[in-house]
């Protein structure tokens, strides 16, 4: 026998073959995570890029006559006077001060497009609460229109266009020298539901939206499940009765998530005759959605209380049902309230049953009570997303930016639970 | 009295029974020599005054509430004369918003016909009296409930085993709940799927190639019957899927196949919650990220090159939600590696083959049937995904295997036929009960068989 054919040899001679083939698997795998993540790095990257702009507002800061011959206006405290006086016209005069050169008709119609289409109405209602205020000089802060403000904030983004005229820039440029038209933190954001116009809308009637169906899925999810996982951990007996339920529990979990929608629409608002677009009803949706999150986590937390808890209780005479209250639930209380808390987070991100049973209205008031028709954090953005109007993009990215830190306080409040309170046996 | 202020009401009544019969419980163990002469605690005798009290009036409670509404619409409607008695469903709720806005108050008596009007003052009577009826009712069996509590206790009563049973039997019915839901799906699609099978015939559904369910306002304008051949959802939903697994399984498992295999305790521990987070991201997010930012970047990568895309494409929808999975395909993965006994791997590794060749020719044979139930598990959640494909998949129902072209599937179209719409009655809404029975059934189908494959999987090496 030679040294060629040696299997010793053999092998040796395929050794860098095989060490080859080795890092190139090593390397697939380190090529596939760095994939995942920088797809999550690049998902958060896009979205803040895209919207941090909106949280940002553009302002327009005048001082503003109250002249009564402009607004043709002699007594504030008429409503009928107040309500055919033109508001618009001292803030085009402001305007104008500011930019001698803009005097003709053309010129004031296209200064009265500069300012937000709320401008007006807040000089009346200033004038509405103090009407001795008519006849001075008030320094106003307005909103920007939300054509000068998509200007501000992307004359250099191609992504957006720029619909205002070659005049109009010129004065905002202009203005914006002077310090007139600024940029602010933008509060409105978070101080009022939708609006028809960028600059209006907000994401607090969604927010609340999104608590008081949070509040009715927690208040039906949590003791359901977890009064159904002692159920099957404690009392059921082995029997097809409980391998059924169980079963069931298995595939709800796998559902996808627009069917539980359906089940809302026919059930709760078709055979119960419930109102459509309320919070109540998207909470019982989500709340059976939920479900089986949190039987299935509950389950875990039960089954991880050791026997001895169990053996202990009932050897000094406790029932069954006092072994379970007094002893088991107590304990295995945090991962319960973990898979609750992470089973609310899935919650509060879902949009697809929500649009089905009509949650997607634009409503702009901030719902007080949950029968009050309101709209859901995601679904705000979904309606943002798919709006045409260019200013909501950015609305949109915003959105998202407050519902994943939601999310994510959410979950860090869980894995914190699961830290601090969970004991190791 | 509203619902809003009954049901604090009857809880209050509640924590007043279970507050009166403690207080009784222990007056009748006082003359005895103190409760240890009773059979059971106070606080049993106190629970179940509670229990008896608030327990049937919340169920009578949440019956009329159900009810109500369906049984006055029925009153409502059987009190209008026969001329007036609507033909059509659409008939039926346009002269019942009539109606109950003339009792709202919202519509003048004045401008409808007098029978409406009577109608709407009828309905608004029928609503008082329910109202104070329901108010009634719940109240005197929350009353009766306490009183009989009250009166049963006594030392030789055992509260204690009634308390307990009561709970068991709630808990059975909270466990209960969830073959409850599926009930509930299966019967709130199925009913308006058989009602969509008698418009539509079953065969032209399953089989047919076109798509066009928008049914015009009169009977005889153009494509007034609308088509309902679900094969081009059925296409562009697989198409979206197929692109979707394309990228997670590969990514998924070799990232799993890493992690578990080569990682470094401190890299698994960073990397592992890292991908769990792509988890955390609610799909209205990926769908955003995929119409606004991947398709954009699809149809000019696609110009560039020469190629024609849509700017709703497939490949942007599929993309995206590949990247959804890759956590669901690792995680499923790497629950399979770990499970796959470790004397398995130390034989290779002692026969002297690489971590690689471990991997390839030992484990994974074994991990196998466990990883292909996980792919299953991930293809279910594809195909039944809403928001991404709402998003960023269009809805022109197109017969393609063209990735760039755009395609529409079933979520999609459910989702389009039914928000904003109000009736039952046409064929344009109940096609999407079918769409989601037929969604329901096959994703319930791939998740059976899933579950089975991954326990037979289990017992083999438990």
């Amino acid at each position: 026998m030679t040294d060629q054919t040696s299997p010793a040899e053999l092998v040796r001679r395929s050794l860098k073959r095989r060490y080859r083939k080795e890092r190139r698997f090593r390397a697939y795998g380190i090529l596939a995570i760095v994939i995942a993540l920088s797809a999550l790095l690049v998902l958060f990257a896009d979205i803040i890029s895209k919207g941090y702009t909106g949280f940002i507002k553009t302002t327009i800061t005048l001082d503003v006559t109250l002249d009564p011959e402009v607004m043709y206006l002699e007594d504030p405290t008429d409503p009928d006077e107040l309500s055919m006086a033109d508001f618009t016209a001292p803030i085009v005069r402001a305007l104008q001060e500011e930019l001698p050169d803009a005097q003709d008709k053309t010129a004031e119609r296209e200064l009265a497009r500069m300012v937000g289409t709320y401008a007006p109405n807040r000089i009346r209602d200033l004038l509405k609460d103090s009407p001795e205020l008519l006849g001075t000089t008030q320094t106003m802060t307005f909103l920007a229109h939300d054509r000068v403000s998509v200007y501000v904030k992307h004359a250099d983004n191609d992504m957006y266009s720029i619909r205002l005229s070659e005049q109009q820039i010129e004065w905002v440029d202009q203005l914006r020298e002077q310090g007139i038209i600024d940029t602010a933190f933008n509060d409105v954001l978070f101080s009022t539901g939708d609006s028809r116009e960028p600059t209006n809308a907000g994401i607090l009637g969604a927010i609340v939206g999104s608590l008081l169906t949070l509040v009715v899925t927690l208040v039906i999810a949590f003791p359901v499940g977890v009064a159904a996982a002692v159920y099957l951990e404690e009392f059921a007996p082995r029997n097809r009765l409980t391998d059924f339920i169980e079963v069931n529990i298995n595939n709800l979990a796998a559902v996808p998530s627009i069917i539980f929608g359906l089940l809302g629409l026919a059930v709760f608002i078709g055979l119960f005759g419930m109102p459509r677009s309320v919070p109540l009803v998207g909470g019982l949706v989500l709340a059976l959605m939920t479900l089986p999150t949190i039987i299935i986590s509950s389950r875990a937390a039960i089954k991880s209380v050791p026997p001895s808890i169990r053996e202990a209780a009932e050897g000094i005479g406790a029932s069954k049902m006092q072994v379970v209250l007094h002893h088991v639930v107590p304990l295995a209380m945090p991962g319960m309230m973990t898979g609750s808390i992470i089973g609310m987070a899935q919650a509060l991100g879902e949009t697809a049953p929500l649009l089905l049973i009509g949650m997607v209205a634009f409503i702009v008031d901030v719902p007080e009570g949950f029968l009050d028709s309101a709209t859901a954090l995601p679904v705000q953005i979904y309606l943002w997303a798919s709006s045409a109007e260019q200013g909501f993009i950015e609305l949109a990215s915003a959105g998202i930016m407050v519902l994943l830190t939601f999310l994510f306080t959410m979950n860090a409040l869980a894995i914190w639970l699961r830290k601090r309170l969970e004991r190791r046996w | 009295m509203q619902t809003g202020n009954l049901l604090p009401l009857v809880l209050a009544l509640a924590v007043l029974a279970y507050g009166l019969a403690y207080m009784r419980s222990r007056a009748v163990a006082a003359p005895l020599g103190g409760i240890r002469h009773l059979k059971s605690l106070p606080f049993y005798y106190a629970a179940r005054a509670s229990l008896w009290c608030g327990l049937p009036a919340l169920i009578v409670l949440a019956l009329w509430v159900a009810f109500e509404g369906k049984v006055i619409q029925g009153l409502v409607v059987s009190s209008l004369p026969s001329d007036l008695m609507p033909e059509s469903e659409g008939q039926a709720s346009l002269i019942l918003s009539q109606i109950s806005n003339v009792a709202a108050g919202k519509l003048d008596p004045q401008f409808v016909p007098p029978e409406i009007a009577q109608a709407g003052s009828l309905l608004e009577n029928l609503r008082n009296q329910s109202q104070t009826f329901k108010a009634v009712l719940v109240l005197l069996v929350a009353v009766l409930g306490a009183a009989f509590a009250w009166s049963r206790v006594a030392p030789n009563i055992n509260a204690r085993e009634s308390v307990e049973t009561t709970l068991r039997r709630i808990f059975f019915v909270c466990a209960a709940v969830a073959v409850l839901t599926t009930v509930g799906i299966v019967f709130s699609v199925i009913f308006e799927t058989i009602r969509f099978f008698g418009m539509v015939s079953f065969w032209d559904f399953v089989f047919g190639t076109s798509w066009s369910p928008q049914t015009a306002l009169r009977a005889d304008q153009v494509g007034a019957d609308g088509s309902f051949g679900m094969i081009p959802l059925f296409t562009g939903t697989l198409l979206i899927s197929a692109i979707a697994l394309l990228v997670a399984v590969p990514v998924g498992l070799l990232s799993a196949i890493y992690l578990s295999e080569y990682a470094s305790k401190r890299i698994r521990a960073t990397v592992k919650p890292a991908l769990e987070l792509l988890a955390g991201v609610p799909t209205v997010v990926y769908g955003f990220f995929a119409a606004l930012t991947v398709a954009p970047f699809i149809r000019d990568l696609a110009e560039a090159i020469g190629l024609e895309a849509s700017s709703q494409s497939a490949l942007a929808a599929g993309l995206v939600m590949g990247i959804m999975i890759i956590p669901f395909v690792s995680s499923l993965s790497d629950d399979v590696i770990n499970a796959v006994p470790q004397n398995l791997r130390d034989g290779s590794l002692a026969m002297g083959a690489t971590q690689s060749e471990t991997m390839k020719n030992v484990i994974f044979p074994a991990a196998l049937p466990g990883i292909m139930g996980g792919i299953l598990l991930a293809a279910s959640r594809a195909i039944g995904e809403t928001m991404i494909v709402v998003m960023a998949a269009g809805l022109a129902a197109n017969l393609t295997a063209n990735p760039l072209e755009s395609v529409t599937t079933v979520t999609v179209q459910i989702v389009t036929l039914l928000v904003g719409d109000q009736e039952f009655d046409s064929a344009k809404t109940l096609a999407a009960f079918a769409l989601g029975m037929m969604l329901f059934v096959v994703t319930l189908l791939l998740n059976v068989l899933a579950l089975k494959i991954v326990r037979k999987y289990r017992e083999q090496y438990d």
